[in-house]
């Protein structure tokens, strides 16, 4: 029900960011959904890819900071107030959502939104609870 | 070990006696073979006769770099040049180089004072000392390597340089004990991580590390990494060289100057008054035995405080302790006395950043401003930008906290510092440029 998130920490200086996606792209790795968080001094890019130990492995060799989260995948409904109906439900439970990003792939007729939970378990299992689908790492790596 | 246990042990009545003794020979020496110090000495109207007991030192004029600077290149060389047999210069950390001078007997005392530095450290006949410190002009090379050559040691005179060979000599030689800069061996450490190199399976014992001040955090996080036991030493070219202080393997708390050949004294640099055992401030050294290069006490501009209480390894001879940093790298920001040692241990105790960091001093308008760059490393790194903005902030209260100055700190990427071979770059002053 997880998903293996990288993140790794970027100065904010040109060409750094470049350099990731350079690297990933030699080593035929594909980067199925991405966001950057950014203040002045640095940035944290989070990635979901393909082949993740791939990818871990090949930027820690480049001199990478990098970083493993477990993130959740979940499918919302590609409508009006999809999204708000999940937010709700995790609001209402008091599950705060830490962040939050959008797959690039849509899976179907529905969106892919990647979750970052400070209790994933317990977000899980509401989410379950209340009918809504939650991807398994592989199907996420695989859309 | 112990090796001169008549010297390093001495009742200290017995050392005076002898301090006491060369003192007034090398007063003598000065005054009669360097023009500068006969000059300096007929202006204060000291003759050699009037040094009857060790607390006349105090009558002696001090000697600063500066002095050596105009008597370049060698106006306070001591002895003829066809007397002298080596000629170094001092590593140039600050300023222009100056050279010094050695007699065959210089040398002697040298590599003698080095083997009982390197036994200190637990050193012997049958270790194999790798010797990273440059050869060359700078004293640190040939110093440490004629030292363990008399030790009886096998030495692997490898220099600076080339990282990577290095730790392949380290794995197939199986050196025993390791002598450099402790930044050198931090960046050993880093470069055998990447070549997937574990120095638990290496034969290295023993570190023995100097020629630039060290914190106790960096001590810990060398020893972790390069499993060892390592030392402090010191020395400046002025001096000696390497061999002038060294800790004890025992005891690791504070640096044995060898006493029978350098009289230490502290001293408030502001006022030049001088301070009671414990206190801290500039170090000062007489060379009590040197023919080519004697010096009446030389400023050193280290900062230190003496301890001259007996240690547990049994050495009589007084301590200074662990250098504060030197009192020409102090940084004043805003009016604030800082010391980049000073914010070397405050990152020491902070987990997850890495050793190696950097002080950008620069102005903005007429206000100081003080960065400090450190490397994330992944102990440290989150996902989550409040996590690494509460690093930041956290070293930045704690150098306000300990040291009020307000500084910035900024987190930059793994090895964005640049790494040093030789002496690390510590501090960029924008404000000088």
């Amino acid at each position: 029900m997880k998903v293996e998130q990288i993140s790794v920490f970027l100065e904010n200086k040109a060409g750094r960011l470049a350099e990731v996606t350079r690297v990933l792209g030699e080593a035929g790795i594909n980067i199925r959904a991405l966001s950057l968080a950014d203040t002045t001094d640095f940035g944290i890019l989070r990635l979901i890819v393909d082949q993740y130990d791939k990818a871990r492995e090949i930027l820690k060799d480049k001199g990478f900071t990098v970083g493993k989260t477990e993130v959740v995948a979940v499918e919302v409904p590609d409508r009006p107030g999809g999204l708000g109906l999940v937010l709700q439900i995790l609001a209402t439970a008091g599950v705060n959502v830490e962040y939050m990003y959008a797959f690039v792939q849509h899976s179907g007729k529905n969106a892919v939104i990647i979750f970052r939970f400070d209790n994933l378990e317990q977000a899980i299992d509401l989410l379950q609870k209340e009918g809504i689908h939650i991807y398994k790492g592989e199907e996420v790596y695989r859309l | 070990m112990i090796r001169d246990v008549e010297h390093e042990t001495m009742p200290r009545e017995d050392l005076e006696t002898l301090q006491l003794r060369r003192l007034q020979a090398v007063v003598e020496r000065v005054y009669h073979l360097v023009p500068f110090y006969r000059r300096r000495l007929d202006e204060l109207g000291v003759k050699p006769e009037h040094i009857r007991t060790l607390e006349d030192v105090r009558l002696l004029p001090f000697t600063a770099k500066q002095d050596l600077r105009d008597n370049y290149p060698f106006g306070m060389f001591a002895a003829p040049m066809d007397q002298i047999v080596r000629i170094h210069a001092s590593s140039g950390t600050t300023g222009k180089s100056t050279p010094v001078a050695y007699t065959q007997r210089d040398l002697e005392t040298w590599a003698e004072l080095m083997a009982r530095t390197l036994a200190a450290g637990g050193a012997h006949r049958g270790d194999i000392v790798h010797v990273a410190y440059g050869y060359g002009l700078f004293t640190g090379g040939l110093g440490v390597h004629y030292g363990a050559e008399r030790l009886g040691a096998a030495v692997i005179p490898v220099s600076g340089g080339q990282t990577r060979r290095q730790i392949m000599l380290i794995q197939d030689f199986g050196p025993t004990v390791l002598c450099c800069t402790p930044s050198f061996a931090l960046y050993l450490a880093e470069v055998a991580q990447e070549m997937g190199v574990d120095f638990a399976k290496t034969k290295l014992r023993v570190g023995v590390f100097g020629a630039e001040p060290w914190t106790e955090g960096m001590r810990q996080e060398i020893e972790k990494r390069l499993r060892l036991d390592a030392l402090d030493i010191y020395g400046l070219s002025e001096i000696l060289g390497p061999g002038v202080a060294s800790e004890c393997l025992e005891a690791k708390a504070g640096l044995h100057m060898f006493e029978d050949h350098f009289l230490p004294e502290v001293i408030n640099p502001a006022t030049l008054e001088r301070l009671a055992p414990g206190e801290t401030g500039e170090l000062v050294i007489t060379t009590l035995s040197k023919e080519a290069f004697p010096l009446l006490r030389y400023r050193t501009r280290d900062l230190t405080s003496l301890d001259y209480a007996p240690c547990i390894c049994g050495r009589t001879i007084a301590r200074i302790s662990r250098f504060k940093g030197r009192s020409d790298d102090m940084l004043i920001i805003r009016g604030v006395n800082v010391f980049p040692s000073q914010i070397e241990s405050v990152l020491m105790e902070t987990p997850g950043v890495a050793p190696h960091y950097q002080l950008i001093v620069d102005r903005e308008g007429q206000l100081d401003t003080l960065e400090v760059q450190v490397e994330v490393d992944e102990g440290a790194f989150s996902d989550e930008v409040k996590q690494l903005q509460a690093l930041a902030q956290g070293i930045q209260r704690k150098i306000k906290d300990y040291f009020t100055v307000s500084v910035k700190v900024k987190l930059v990427e793994p090895r964005s510092i640049p790494r040093s071979e030789g002496k690390a770059k510590r501090v960029i002053d924008k404000r000088q440029q």
